[in-house]
C-alpha cells in the first residue's frame, strides 16, 4: 500500500522522460536508501502493475540500495549504526544522522528511440 | 530503432513536495502557522492539539487524518474548533495533495495556528512533507523508551517533541535517560515537553514555546 503512490511518481516520471524523447522506457535505475522509508521489493512488486499501458510497460526495474551511514562528531568518519547504538567503532565518539541511506530518486531511464 | 540512456536525477518526492510549496504559500497568505502531528496511534495527538488550543489564545484550526471515522472531528466541533477531517482509507500517512483539498474546507478567517493531525503511525508520516511549517512528534511513555533507536526519522525529523503520560510514569518502566540519550543523537535542537492529557500538566510550558515560535 505505502509503496503504490510512489511507484506511480515513478512511472511518470519514466514517461515523461520518454516522451520528451520520443521513445518508450526500456529500463529504469531508481536509487533507493534503507531509511528512505520505501522497500525496493514492494517498488518491484507494484511496478509491472502500474506500468501497463504506459510508455513503461516491459520495462526493467533496477534498484540499488543504499546503507545508511552515521558522521562521527568527534572524528568525521562515516560508518553504520549498531542496533540501539550511535557509538562510532574508531574512535567512540557519537554519531549523528547523515543523509547517506535516504536517497530515494531515479537516476536514469534507458529508452528505446525510433530513428529519424 | 536505438537505444539511448538519459540521466534524470529526479527526487520521486519532487510532486509531493511542490503541492506542499502551493499549500504553505497559500496559509502563509492567511498568516496561518501549520503544524504537522505526528505520533503512534495512542499516543495522545487528539488531546495534546486540544490541550495547546486551550492554553494558546490565538485561533486554532484543525485538519483530522485517520483511516477511517469521523470520531476525532466530531470531538472537535463539539469544543467548537473549526476541524475538517480526511480520511485516507488505507493509506499510513497523509501527503501533500490530501492535505491541499481539505485547507479548502476551513475558513482561515483569521490569523492562527494549523494542527494537522497526522494518520496514527510512527514510520512513513516522517517522510512527507505536508506544507506545515513545524512538525511536532507526539509520543508517551507506554509507547516504550526505546522508541528514538526503532523509529528514528520521527525524531530526527521533529522540531518539537511531546512526551505524554508522564502521570503514568511510576506504573511503566520508561527508562528517561535513554530516550533522552537516543534523541539528542538524532536531533540536538528540539525541545521535549514532559505532558500529561490526564491532569493538564506540562501544556502550558508547550504552548508558549509554539505561541513563540509561531510568531504570535
Amino acid at each position: 500500500m505505502h509503496e503504490y503512490p510512489v511507484t506511480v511518481q515513478i512511472v511518470d516520471i519514466a514517461s515523461e522522460t520518454a516522451r520528451k524523447n520520443n521513445g518508450r522506457v526500456r529500463r529504469i535505475d531508481l536509487v533507493v536508501g534503507e531509511d528512505s522509508g520505501f522497500i525496493g521489493e514492494s517498488i518491484q512488486m507494484y511496478f509491472d502493475v502500474i506500468a501497463e499501458g504506459t510508455l513503461c510497460e516491459g520495462a526493467q526495474l533496477f534498484i540499488e540500495g543504499v546503507k545508511p551511514q552515521l558522521r562521527c562528531e568527534k572524528c568525521g568518519k562515516h560508518f553504520e549504526r549498531k542496533r540501539f547504538s550511535f557509538q562510532c567503532p574508531y574512535c567512540g565518539g557519537d554519531g549523528e544522522p547523515t543523509p547517506i541511506g535516504k536517497e530515494f530518486y531515479v537516476k536514469s531511464v534507458e529508452l528505446e528511440v525510433e530513428d529519424q | 530503432m536505438h537505444m539511448m540512456k538519459a540521466d534524470v536525477m529526479v527526487d520521486i518526492h519532487a510532486r509531493n513536495n511542490h503541492i506542499a510549496e502551493h499549500v504553505h504559500e497559500h496559509l502563509a497568505e492567511h498568516k496561518i502557522f501549520a503544524v504537522n502531528i505526528m505520533g503512534a496511534p495512542g499516543a495522545g495527538k487528539t488531546t495534546t492539539l486540544e490541550n495547546l488550543l486551550k492554553h494558546l489564545d490565538v485561533p486554532g484550526y484543525v485538519i483530522e487524518g485517520d483511516i477511517e471515522s469521523n470520531i476525532d472531528t466530531e470531538r472537535l466541533r463539539k469544543q467548537n474548533i473549526a476541524a475538517t477531517q480526511i480520511n485516507t482509507f488505507g493509506a499510513c500517512h497523509l501527503d501533500a495533495p490530501l492535505v491541499h483539498n481539505a485547507i479548502h474546507a476551513l475558513p482561515f478567517d483569521k490569523p492562527g495556528i494549523l494542527f494537522i493531525e497526522n494518520v496514527g503511525n510512527l514510520v512513513c508520516p516522517a517522510e512527507f512533507s505536508i506544507g506545515e511549517d513545524i512538525k511536532l512528534l507526539q509520543v508517551s511513555v507506554t509507547d516504550g523508551s526505546d522508541k528514538p533507536y526503532k523509529y528514528p526519522l520521527a525524531f530526527e525529523k521533529a522540531d518539537i517533541i511531546v512526551l505524554n503520560k508522564i502521570d503514568l510514569l511510576p506504573y511503566v518502566d520508561f527508562d528517561e535517560e535513554f530516550f533522552m540519550k537516543g534523541i539528542r543523537h538524532l536531533n540536538k535542537t528540539a525541545p521535549v515537553f514532559k505532558v500529561s492529557g490526564k491532569t493538564g500538566e506540562g501544556y502550558a510550558e508547550a504552548a508558549a514555546w509554539l505561541k513563540q515560535r509561531a510568531g504570535f
